[in-house]
């Protein structure tokens, strides 16, 4: 499975959430690769699932993956129910 | 690597918008000399282009720009507002603490990073920052929340 944790610059915020994303999946025992980027490369990257904000999200419409939003990024619980729900148990 | 040394943070500060505040949290990144000063303006201008997303959770934005804009050292600056100001964020604002990254391409970056999600992730420590009345305080903050 591959992950996307995406943010404006692919610097500093989408290496923070990418680290609290690879935290919780690893608690789950789900196997993912999880790579931080900007948004325009994320446009032309396949995936199975997208990680970002609210305000990135609208840049990445139509994009195949499905994208899965977070609010706030130091919020593990917010994490966890957003791989929950959307990211089935392999 | 600098990460939230005693130059590098200022307690009780005040703004008149976001991008006052990124621009002094970037000058306390430049005064530390880990940033050249090209790079406060690289700041402001990736707010205006991509817009208030790094204001990552309730009262958090991390500001900052690209390795290539003029990183000398990775590091992290820390300027806490007195009176907390709007980003513009759908869920997270207003703002009262703002984390200036200057962003280097080496692993320090990563280890910075890691710091930094280690202590904000709680959010006891969150709202401890976002009360501290010193430099003091925020020391102690950092250093029992890393121990934690």
């Amino acid at each position: 499975m591959k992950v996307l944790s995406v943010c404006g610059l692919g610097q500093g915020t989408s290496l923070i959430l990418k680290m609290n994303v690879e935290q919780a999946l690893s608690e789950k025992g789900i196997r993912a690769d999880v790579e931080h980027m900007d948004v325009s490369s994320a446009s032309s990257m396949s995936a199975d699932y997208i990680i970002t904000s609210n305000e990135l999200a609208e840049g990445l419409e139509g994009h195949s993956a499905k994208l899965i939003i977070v609010n706030n990024y130091f919020d593990m619980d917010e994490i966890n129910q957003a791989i929950d729900e959307h990211i089935a148990k392999a | 690597m600098k990460f939230l040394e005693e130059g590098l943070v200022k307690v009780g500060a005040k703004a008149a918008d976001a991008e006052d505040a990124i621009k002094q949290a970037g000058v306390l990144l430049a005064d530390a000399e880990t940033v050249e000063d090209v790079y406060i303006d690289a700041m402001v201008q990736s707010f205006q282009e991509n817009g208030p997303y790094f204001v990552l959770a309730p009262h958090i934005a991390i500001p900052h720009a690209r390795p290539e804009d003029g990183v000398k050292e990775a590091s992290v600056s820390l300027l806490q507002l007195k009176d907390p100001i709007t980003f513009g964020h759908s869920s997270n604002d207003p703002v009262q603490l703002i984390f200036g990254l200057g962003a280097s391409s080496s692993e320090e970056h990563v280890d910075l990073l890691k710091k930094l999600t280690v202590l904000l992730n709680k959010e006891e420590n969150v709202n401890q920052l976002r009360t501290a009345a010193s430099y003091r305080d925020i020391k102690t903050i950092i250093e029992t929340g890393e121990g934690k």
